[in-house]
């Protein structure tokens, strides 16, 4: 092997300002304010007068580095070796000035990227490895992304919403994905417990921890086979287990599938943030399009839309009309999953006797 | 190069508008075996609907107890080239602005070391490296770290901080984000190297309440900026914004959440003192509205995913706290928090799950914050409070 550098250790990341565009370093802390231009591009003016024109567009997270390396040309030739990616994984172009914004966004549209996702519309999809990486995935996440993405991508690059729509998922509970506070999130989920292979089960785990690992006291030791036992009655397949001892796989290709949660929001525009809520509580594992799912999400982002008042996020909308008009309005089914017996289930009862006929 | 495995599946995820993964994978097969086999197994999965990959192992670089994730296929005769696929973290920078010469430079090491596929960014904040085998790990570090770049956390650790691009592009910004960030990276890198906790812990810098980076929701300990003071008018500007379309009454006023903005046509009125600062008004009418001019931020502590006991969202332990370099407050709440974590937690436990399972009151009152109605949204619903000796007639 060839001689390697000699490393270092501890230094933490590179300074940020050694990478920010003149114009950005220039006017750091010194923003009067933004206009969005378009779907996908916006100006931020500074206080000296200064203007930053960024073109937005989109990315699936899961990039090559011969993707990397043609996004760098393209913020060679314009954007003087500047880029940024944001928060959701959206690919952002910098340019000091307005005669740089036309061929940039011309280019980028040649060359295939999808612009948009600022303002009242969907951004990027937040969300997990899936089957690309993970042991614990119920399901895949890129593709969801992908087959959701390319059903709702005029909500990306050109049609507006009531407000801005954050769509996330997640591949299991663990929700690595921001899933339990976004406005429409899928989840992979298990519907049947884990299996214990008793003789893996003494060379693979720690029967205190594993039977530690249950948030329902639904494992106990099992002496005689010196391994556990599941109360199967009490197993809401969480999966917990499964990540502290690999002798009790959960994954079930027949039962596996996709939950669909809304109403969440970590913003507190005008409303407190919100815990995402179950709308739908099992679709079928159906790659690679995952037709069940995005028709559903599909519904309910129209629903809304049709709804809802400006600026109202999702769950502001269904906080307003009620839950048990949502049920009514999507025609989503209401089940006996839908009511909470877990952890905070009595806070979500209802203690009062109105309702919508 | 030729592609090794037939994945009619994944190639129907070719198709359509929506940039594609799978197009991602197959570019970097053109010169990767990692790439390769990883596109088979994949292919397996969307068959058989099951992952294919096992528990990580503990894989890393000498010295770090985190950083890597060690991940091994579970089928690796099928698919040697994804035998071991580890994940390497590096540390973003914060804001996630890089250069085209630092992200050419990153992308060589990873095509020579690793299967040239990333993700920008992970989760938590990282560049995430995706699959390489055990003996590549420390050229990869050698590598990467001479050129000034490091590992992120994983594992029980501290998780590598992360933050919206406040004050470097946003006009809302009430604290320098990416300052603060890069601040607590640097002054807990042992903490995040080599776990010692009883479970991870996240921080997640917000410029303000809009909550870009999902402070509120992702990370143990979330940092909003916040101001007091009057929201400072531009009258002039709120005109030009009724003029050009924008109905104030309906969009502003009636839509603030603690109705203190009234507006008679030609002036905008915020009673301040019942203002709450979720920035709706501000958010709506930016060339307008502009948040009081003393910064500062909220501390709220533990968020996190619905693993193990219900989701949670953070909560306020301090209301307000002035974040200035070098941040000496701010890094002794800290680790006053960790040493009682340390103490009471057990493995596996989260701060907030913590403080859920001992008592908030109890965490008040060990860490040394005083009580505030700013932590609660309201008080206790019934009678059985604790009081202390020095509390009670002798």
């Amino acid at each position: 092997m060839s001689e390697l550098p000699q490393r270092q250790t501890d230094i933490g990341p590179p300074h940020y300002e050694q990478f920010l565009p003149p114009v950005i370093k220039k006017n750091y802390g010194k923003w009067k304010y933004h206009e969005q231009l378009g779907p996908g591009h916006m100006v931020h003016v500074a206080e000296s007068g200064d203007k930053v024109w960024t073109v937005r567009v989109a990315s699936p997270r899961l990039l090559s580095t011969d993707t990397i390396k043609d996004i760098c040309d393209i913020a060679d030739a314009h954007c003087d070796g500047h880029l940024r990616f944001t928060t959701r994984n959206n690919i952002e172009f910098m340019v000091d000035d307005e005669s740089k914004v036309e061929p940039l966004m011309k280019e980028l549209t040649e060359k295939g990227f999808m612009i948009g996702g600022i303002g009242p519309r969907i951004s990027n999809v937040v969300h997990t490895q899936g089957w690309v990486h993970c042991h614990s995935a119920a399901t895949d996440a890129s593709g969801l992304v992908k087959a959701l993405m390319d059903d709702l991508g005029e909500y990306f690059t050109t049609k507006s919403l009531p407000n801005r729509v954050r769509l996330a998922v997640a591949c299991c509970v663990n929700m690595c994905g921001a899933v339990h506070c976004s406005d429409i999130a899928l989840v992979g989920v298990h519907k049947t417990p884990p299996r214990i292979e008793h003789e893996k089960i003494k060379n693979l785990c720690e029967i205190p921890s594993t039977i530690a690992s249950c948030p329902t006291s639904a494992i106990s030791p099992d002496p005689q086979k010196k391994s556990v036992k599941i109360k199967i009655e009490k197993c809401m397949y969480c999966g917990n287990c499964y990540s502290v001892c690999p002798a009790m796989p959960i994954a079930d290709p027949k039962n596996d599938g996709i939950a669909i949660v809304i109403g969440g929001k970590v913003s507190n525009l005008r409303s407190n943030p919100k815990f995402s809520k179950l709308a739908v509580p099992w679709l079928p594992n159906t790659p690679p399009r995952w037709t069940e799912t995005v028709a559903a999400v599909r519904k309910i982002l129209e629903t809304y839309a049709a709804g809802a008042k400006k600026h109202e996020r999702v769950g502001e909308w269904v906080e307003r009309i009620g839950w048990e008009k949502f049920f009514k309005v999507t025609g989503l089914e209401f089940t006996l999953q839908h009511v909470d017996d877990f952890t905070f289930a009595r806070e979500t009862w209802r203690m009062a006797a109105t309702f919508k006929w | 190069m030729s592609m090794k495995h037939q994945t009619p599946l994944l190639d129907e995820l070719e198709k359509g508008p929506f940039p594609s993964f799978v197009k991602e994978i197959k570019r970097a097969a053109e010169h990767s075996d990692y790439a390769q086999d990883l596109l088979g197994l994949l292919e397996l999965s969307y068959k058989e609907k099951v992952t294919h990959w096992k528990h990580g192992g503990i894989v890393g670089v000498r010295g770090y107890g985190a950083g890597v994730i060690g991940r091994y296929s579970d089928v690796p005769d099928q698919f040697p080239g994804v035998a071991h696929f580890h994940t390497v973290r590096v540390n973003q920078p914060s804001g996630f602005f890089y250069t085209t010469k630092a992200l050419r430079e990153i992308c060589d090491i990873w095509d020579k070391y690793g299967s040239g596929l990333t993700n920008m960014h992970g989760s938590t904040g990282d560049i995430i490296l995706l699959g390489t085998k055990t003996e590549n790990l420390e050229p990869i570090f050698a590598e990467l770290s001479s050129r000034d770049w490091d590992l992120g956390g994983s594992g029980s650790a501290v998780r590598t901080p992360s933050c919206c691009l406040g004050a470097a592009r946003c006009e809302w910004a009430n604290i320098d984000t990416m300052s603060i960030t890069n601040e607590i990276t640097q002054h807990y890198q042992d903490e995040m190297h080599r776990p010692a906790f009883p479970y991870k812990f996240k921080f997640k810098v917000a410029g303000c309440a809009v909550d870009c980076i999902a402070s509120i929701a992702r990370a143990d300990m979330s940092i909003i900026g916040t101001w007091r003071g009057d929201i400072q008018i531009d009258q002039n500007e709120v005109k030009n914004y009724a003029q050009s379309g924008m109905d104030i009454q309906k969009e502003i006023v009636d839509m603030c959440p603690t109705e203190c903005i009234s507006w008679d046509g030609s002036e905008l009125k915020i009673n301040n003192e019942d203002c709450n600062r979720c920035m709706h008004c501000i958010a709506k009418m930016t060339k307008a509205l502009r948040p009081g001019s003393e910064k500062g931020a909220t501390i709220l502590l533990g968020s996190k995913a619905p693993i193990v006991t219900g989701a949670l969202m953070s909560w306020v332990i301090v209301p307000f706290m002035k974040m200035e370099p070098p941040y000496d407050e701010l890094f002794d709440l800290v680790d006053r928090i960790w040493e009682w974590w340390d103490e009471h937690g057990k493995n596996r436990e989260r701060v907030g799950e913590l403080i859920e399972r001992l008592s908030f009151t109890r965490f008040l009152k060990d860490v040394g914050l005083d009580p505030q109605p700013a932590m609660v949204k309201e008080p206790r619903r019934d009678p059985f409070f604790f009081w202390s000796e020095e509390d009670v007639a002798k």
